[in-house]
C-alpha cells in the first residue's frame, strides 16, 4: 500500500510538472498555430535563472525566502523571454507556422547552447530548501514534501489560469481567439496583444516547471528542460491543442502511468506505456479528450 | 452630389494564384443601404474582406477622407466600420453574452438598442451560441456588429440559410438599422434588397459591371438576367 501510494504522489508530481509546461504549449499552439519547439528552453532559462541568482542572494540569510526571490527571478525570466521570443521571432513570421516552428527549434539549440557556453554542460547541485527534502508519511509512505509543493503549483497555476480566462477581458480574447482568431480582429481587437500575453503566461510556467523540475530532481542540466518538453507535447497532444482541462487530465494520466509501468511492469516501460497511450487517443479521439477549446 | 463615405478605386485582390478583384472601383454614399451584388464567387465577400483588411488589397480605400486599405483590422473597425460574415462566424465556446461583450470597443455599448431588435438574445444571454440556431446566430452576429455606433456596416448575405419567416425579420431590422447607418449589404435575396436597398453595384468577373438605383436595375429583368443570371426580386 505505501509503494502504491507513493508511486501515486510521484506520479501526480512529475503530472504536475508536465502540466506546467503543457499548460502554455497548449495554450500557444491554441491561440496562435504556432509549435513552439522553444519551451524547453524556457524550462531551462527559468532553471538556471533561479539556481544561478540564488547564488548571488547571500546576503538573504533565510535560506526559503533566498529560494523563494531566486525562484521569483526565475519566473520572470521566463516571463521576459516568453514576450521576446514573440515579439522578435514570432511576430515577423506571422501566419508562416512553418517558418515559425523552425525558429524555435533553432531558438532552442541556441539557448541552450548559450546556458552550456555560461555554466558548462555538467550538472550542479540544485539549491533547494531542507524543508522540502523532508519527507510526511501518509499512509505509511514516506513521501518527500517536494512532492506536495508541485503538486499544490500546478493545481494553483490550473485555477489561476481558468479563472484568468473565464473573468477578465483577456482571457475572453484569448477563448474567442483559438476558436476563431480573424473574427476577433474583425471586432476591432488588437490580438497581437494578446498573443504577447500568451507567450508571457507560457514563459512563467514553463519557468515554474523548471524551477519545480530542479527541486525534483535535485540537479539542474542544460538538457533537462528539453527532456520534460518531449513529455509536454504529449501531453498538449492527448488532452487536445487549446485545453487547459485537457492538459490537466492528460498530464495526470501520464505522470502516473510513466510510474505505475515504470514500477509494475519492468523500469523504462514507463515511456513505452505514454507512447502507446498517445497511438490510442490519436486513434479513437484524433482531436485530443478536449479539442480546440480554451477553458 | 455630396462626397461619398466609402471610396473605393482599383481594388486588386489575388488569393492563391486566383485574380479574384480586378480593379474594382465604387463609391458608397452616406446612409442608406447600397446592396453589392453578382453571381456566386465573382468576389463580393472577398470585397467586405479586403475593405475590412481580413485579406490584403492593392487599390485604395478611402473611408470619410482617410485611407484605410494598409490599416490593421483592427485598427479599420475602430474607424467605426462594422462586419456581420457571411457564416455568422459567432464563438460557439462563449455565452452570447460573452459573444456581445466582445464586440465592446469603448464604454457607449449599445445593448439597449441590441435588446431591443432582438429580445431574444437577452434571454438567452448565459447559453453557449453553439447550441443556437441558425437564425438566433445570426441575431448573436447582427447584435455584435451593432453593438457600437457605426460609420459604415458591412453585412454579408445576413438571409442566406434562413427560414423564410426569419429572412423577413432579418429584414426588418436591417431597414430598421439603416435608417441611422450607411450599409455596404451583399444579399442574394432580391426580395430583400428591393425592400431596402437604395442603390445597387454589380461584381462580375472581378469588375463592377453595374452602379445607380438599386430599383433602376430590378426593375429591368433582362438586365437583372443578364447582370446576376436570376430571373428578378420575389417576395419579403
Amino acid at each position: 500500500m505505501d509503494t502504491f501510494v507513493l508511486l501515486t504522489i510521484t506520479g501526480l508530481a512529475l503530472g504536475a510538472m508536465y502540466f506546467l509546461i503543457a499548460s502554455g504549449l497548449s495554450l500557444i499552439y491554441g491561440l496562435m498555430g504556432v509549435l513552439n519547439f522553444a519551451h524547453g528552453a524556457f524550462i531551462t532559462v527559468g532553471t538556471y535563472a533561479t539556481w544561478f541568482s540564488e547564488t548571488k542572494l547571500d546576503a538573504i540569510g533565510s535560506s526559503p525566502l533566498r529560494f523563494l526571490v531566486a525562484a521569483a527571478i526565475g519566473l520572470a525570466a521566463g516571463a521576459v523571454l516568453g514576450a521576446l521570443v514573440e515579439i522578435v521571432l514570432i511576430r515577423p513570421l506571422y501566419l508562416r507556422h512553418i517558418e515559425q516552428a523552425l525558429v524555435t527549434v533553432g531558438l532552442s539549440f541556441v539557448l541552450i547552447a548559450l546556458v552550456e557556453a555560461i555554466w558548462g554542460p555538467t550538472e550542479r547541485i540544485y539549491p533547494t530548501p531542507k524543508w522540502m527534502y523532508e519527507t510526511t508519511t501518509i499512509l505509511g509512505a514516506q513521501i518527500p514534501n517536494d512532492r506536495f509543493v508541485e503538486i499544490a503549483a500546478a493545481a494553483g497555476v490550473l485555477l489561476a489560469l481558468l479563472g484568468f480566462l473565464r473573468y477578465t477581458r483577456y482571457g475572453l480574447i484569448i477563448r474567442a481567439g483559438v476558436e476563431n482568431r480573424a473574427m476577433v480582429t474583425a471586432l476591432g481587437i488588437d490580438v497581437k496583444k494578446a498573443f504577447t500575453l500568451v507567450f508571457a503566461i507560457g514563459g512563467v510556467a514553463a519557468a515554474l516547471a523548471g524551477v519545480l523540475a530542479g527541486v525534483y530532481y535535485g540537479s539542474v542540466d542544460p538538457t533537462q528542460g528539453t527532456s520534460l518538453l518531449i513529455f509536454a507535447f504529449i501531453v498538449t497532444v492527448i488532452g487536445g491543442l487549446g485545453s487547459l482541462t485537457g492538459a490537466a487530465v492528460a498530464a495526470v494520466t501520464v505522470g502516473l502511468l510513466q510510474q505505475y509501468a515504470n514500477y509494475y511492469a519492468s523500469s523504462g516501460t514507463g515511456d513505452l506505456a505514454v507512447v502507446l497511450l498517445l497511438a490510442l487517443t490519436l486513434l479513437v479521439r484524433p482531436g485530443g479528450l478536449a479539442p480546440k477549446v480554451a477553458h | 452630389m455630396s462626397d461619398p463615405l466609402l471610396s473605393v478605386r482599383d481594388l486588386h485582390v489575388y488569393l492563391g494564384p486566383s485574380h479574384v478583384l480586378q480593379g474594382v472601383s465604387f463609391d458608397v454614399p452616406k446612409g442608406g443601404v447600397t446592396a453589392l451584388l453578382g453571381r456566386n464567387g465573382v468576389g463580393k465577400t472577398t470585397t467586405l474582406r479586403s475593405l475590412l483588411g481580413l485579406v490584403r488589397p492593392r487599390g485604395s480605400v478611402v473611408l470619410d477622407g482617410q485611407d484605410i486599405a494598409r490599416l490593421p483590422t483592427h485598427r479599420i473597425v475602430g474607424r467605426g466600420v462594422g462586419y456581420v460574415p457571411e457564416d455568422r462566424d459567432v464563438f460557439a465556446g462563449l455565452t452570447v453574452k460573452e459573444n456581445l461583450e466582445l464586440a465592446e470597443r469603448n464604454g457607449n455599448a449599445r445593448y439597449d438598442l441590441v435588446y431591443e431588435l432582438f429580445p431574444e438574445l437577452r434571454e438567452r444571454g448565459e447559453q453557449k451560441a453553439g447550441t443556437l440556431s441558425g437564425g438566433q446566430q445570426q441575431m448573436v452576429a447582427i447584435g455584435r456588429a451593432l453593438l457600437n455606433e457605426n460609420r459604415i456596416l458591412l453585412v454579408d448575405e445576413p438571409t442566406k440559410g434562413l427560414a423564410p419567416l426569419l429572412v423577413t425579420e432579418v429584414a426588418r431590422v436591417l431597414e430598421r438599422v439603416s435608417e441611422t447607418e450607411t450599409m455596404l449589404l451583399v444579399e442574394q435575396n432580391l426580395g430583400v434588397v428591393k425592400r431596402i436597398a437604395r442603390d445597387a453595384i454589380v461584381l462580375d468577373g472581378g469588375r463592377v459591371t453595374y452602379a445607380g438605383p438599386a430599383e433602376e436595375l430590378l426593375s429591368d429583368p433582362a438586365r437583372v438576367r443578364s447582370l446576376l443570371g436570376v430571373s428578378g426580386a420575389g417576395g419579403h
